[in-house]
């Protein structure tokens, strides 16, 4: 049973491209299109003094690798213009005033303008010019006290220094890629399986199937284990991929991910294997399951939208989406050195879904054509 | 050929909703026998052969095949048979040995006994040197003995055949049947269905079923005696129809159909309708051509049945 439906993944050219190009296809398209970190964000300026402080602060914005400032301007029209024409996202704005302030109260302000069309990109532009004025400020205050003698005062009586573990250089492709994996096998996974049945329905070859003295749980094991083999297969190509093209890093043991992966694929496999059995046709199979795997994968599972922002009732929904452990325990996997022994909630989680959905795969077949 | 009967079907039943598919059908079959069962699409011959093999519960009444109840023990009935479905239902994106090999595992044979079975099947289907080809390659022909090689390599007691001959020409089916004869001679009870009345005369017995009911049983040959109740003739005539309302009228005529491009009537026994016919015909606008006794085929005796069945007692006054 197995070897025929392996024989017929490899003769049969839309499994090939589901189980070889999708996954690279997928991670190539979420590893670049789905980074959620902002370098390089165009920078409009408009310096309405132009002294030795104000450049010195568009310096601070020039050095950084978050911005590019492109262009002066010197009205605020242009600037306005700039930003409707989505030329730049940001418009820096320094008033006339600037040194004198600065040098007299020794508190001013500079404006920013940002473009928030893009939520998110707007979210990390505000923040990545207040970090940039932010620093810039403490130099001044710095300065400030060296100035006037105060040099033994001249530290910051508190400060915060941040570290961030696991993900040290907080890029997003590092939290978004190890998902990604999940996304693949959900994929792949429901797919692949949701077809098996339906085929065998639609060609009518069920029929001969069911009056041979093979049982029911010969079918399904026989038809799920080449899609579990070539799960695994594939997670191992992301892996390989996310770590040799993107560079992420890849701390947590080896059998945590097999073990991880395997158990994620059982769930899916089943439920793939269940539509197939209840449609009875391939294109109906095939949506149902991605609906039923791929959007919560997605959307739910903390692949990309983090789970602790979520509203309390969706993230209460979350615990009920198998995906939520596997991404999980990808992402401490890949980005923390995570083994087993550290993954045991997510590991007994997927372990009763396994277990939940086997028992009723199991049952979802009968050999009969009523 | 023993007497022991392989199959026996006792009133069995099989209704869908408030349709009732298959009607208190009752036979039996002996071992090494061939039995047709012979009737239009959708008559319920289909539905018959899958209770059989286990794949549809019967709604009532009972079956047991080489002993085994087909309703309580579909699986160990599974063991002894061979099925073969009207679509021959192979994998085309297998190659031929594939498709042996595999449908050879799910009826549990293996090792040597295998290799045998698929070197006797490759054989038998005249399939040798193209063992590597895609079964969706292969003719219609070639990939109904392919199937027929696949539902028997386990040896089975007892082989249905539903519509097997479906879409194959006839040089292949006149093959196909040789084969049957074959298993048969070997002890193979086979039960076929079809709607080809050329293969049905291939059978030992024949039942003959319509709207889910067995109207005759019995071997080609008494079917066709006794269904005619009469002389059959062959009126070659013009205009056709007018000819066959016009026959329907005359005296001592029992029943009349198109049969190709002449009338087939059957007369009561004792007259003298060669010459009576002609006169009659002729007086009703009718030019008759050739006009002669027939022996009845099996399509005569079926239409015979059939149509009395559906028409009531009119079609005898």
């Amino acid at each position: 049973m197995s070897r025929k439906e392996f024989t017929q993944v490899r003769r049969d050219p839309y499994s090939l491209v589901v189980v070889l190009f999708l996954p690279l296809v997928q991670i190539l398209l979420l590893g670049y299109g789905a980074r959620l970190d902002a370098n390089h964000i165009p920078v409009y300026v408009l310096d309405q003094e132009g002294s030795q402080d104000s450049q010195a602060l568009l310096k601070a914005f020039q050095a950084s690798p978050y911005f590019d400032v492109i262009k002066a301007v010197d009205n605020y029209h242009a600037l306005v213009r700039a930003i409707d024409a989505d030329q730049c996202k940001l418009g820096i704005v320094i008033p006339w005033n600037f040194s004198e302030r600065l040098d007299d109260a020794g508190r001013t302000s500079v404006q920013a303008i940002v473009d928030g069309t893009d939520d998110n990109s707007a979210q990390l532009a505000e923040g990545y010019a207040q970090a940039v004025v932010a620093t810039y400020a403490n130099n001044v205050q710095l300065d400030w006290f060296a100035r006037h003698g105060l040099s033994q005062q001249a530290t910051i009586p508190l400060s915060v220094d941040y570290r961030t573990w696991f993900n040290e250089d907080l890029e997003s492709k590092n939290f978004i890629i190890p998902g990604t994996v999940a996304l693949v096998m959900a994929l792949m996974g429901a797919l692949l399986s949701s077809l098996t049945i339906a085929r065998e329905w639609e060609r009518g070859t069920m029929e001969q199937l069911i009056a041979t003295p093979v049982t029911a749980l010969e079918i399904m094991v026989g038809k799920l284990v080449p899609y579990l083999g070539i799960g695994l297969a594939d997670a191992i190509l992301c892996a390989v991929f996310a770590v040799g093209w993107f560079g992420v890093p890849f701390r947590g043991g080896l059998g945590a991910f097999f073990l991880a992966t395997t158990l994620f694929l059982i769930v899916i496999l089943g439920i793939g294997y269940m539509i197939s059995v209840a449609t009875k046709s391939q294109l109906g199979a095939s949506q149902y399951a991605l609906l039923v795997t791929l959007l919560p994968t997605s959307m739910l599972s903390g692949f990309a939208f983090p789970i602790d922002q979520m509203p309390a009732p969706i993230r209460a929904i979350t615990y009920l989406v198998y995906s939520r452990y596997y991404v999980s325990a990808l992402k401490r996997i890949f980005l923390s050195s995570a083994g087993i022994s550290d993954l045991v909630p997510e590991v007994v989680a997927m372990i009763i879904y396994a277990l939940v959905i086997g028992f009723f795969a199991t049952r979802a077949f009968h050999k009969s054509l009523q | 050929m023993n007497d022991a009967p392989s199959i026996v079907v006792d009133k069995l039943v099989k209704r869908f909703g408030a349709f009732v598919a298959v009607n208190q059908v009752s036979f039996q079959i002996r071992s090494g026998e061939i039995f047709g069962l012979l009737g239009p699409n959708g008559s319920g011959k289909s539905t018959t052969i899958r209770m059989l093999c286990g794949l549809l519960n019967p709604s009532s009444g009972s079956a047991t095949v080489v002993g085994l109840d087909v309703a309580r023990q579909a699986e160990e009935v599974r063991q002894h048979i061979g099925y073969m479905s009207q679509k021959f239902s192979l994998y085309n994106d297998l190659t031929a040995i594939e498709n042996l090999q595999f449908f050879g595992g799910l009826y549990g044979v293996k090792g040597r006994v295998l290799d045998e079975r698929i070197a006797w099947a490759i054989k038998m289907s005249g399939l040798a040197g193209s063992e590597q080809l895609l079964t969706g390659e292969l003719s219609g022909g070639w990939k109904q003995r392919l199937a027929l090689g696949c539902a028997v390599l386990h040896r089975p007691q007892v082989l249905f055949l539903d519509e097997a001959t479906a879409g194959v020409d006839p040089l292949s089916r006149r093959q196909f049947w040789e084969l049957i004869h074959e298993m048969s001679r070997e002890g193979v009870t086979i039960l076929v269905t079809t709607h080809y009345m050329d293969e049905a005369e291939y059978c030992n017995r024949l039942a003959l079923i319509d709207q889910g009911l067995i109207v005759e049983m019995g071997t080609p040959t008494k079917i066709k005696q006794t269904a005619i109740k009469g002389d059959l003739l062959l009126v070659e005539c013009s205009p056709l129809g007018g000819g066959l309302a016009a026959v329907k009228q005359a005296p001592g005529v029992l029943e009349a159909s198109v049969f190709g491009a002449a009338l087939h009537v059957v007369v009561s026994t004792g007259r003298q309708p060669l010459t009576e016919l002609p006169a009659f015909l002729a007086a009703h606008d009718v030019r008759v051509g050739r006009i002669e006794l027939i022996s009845p085929s099996l399509e005569d005796a079926f239409v015979s049945l059939t149509g009395s069945r559906a028409l009531g007692s009119e079609s005898y006054q």
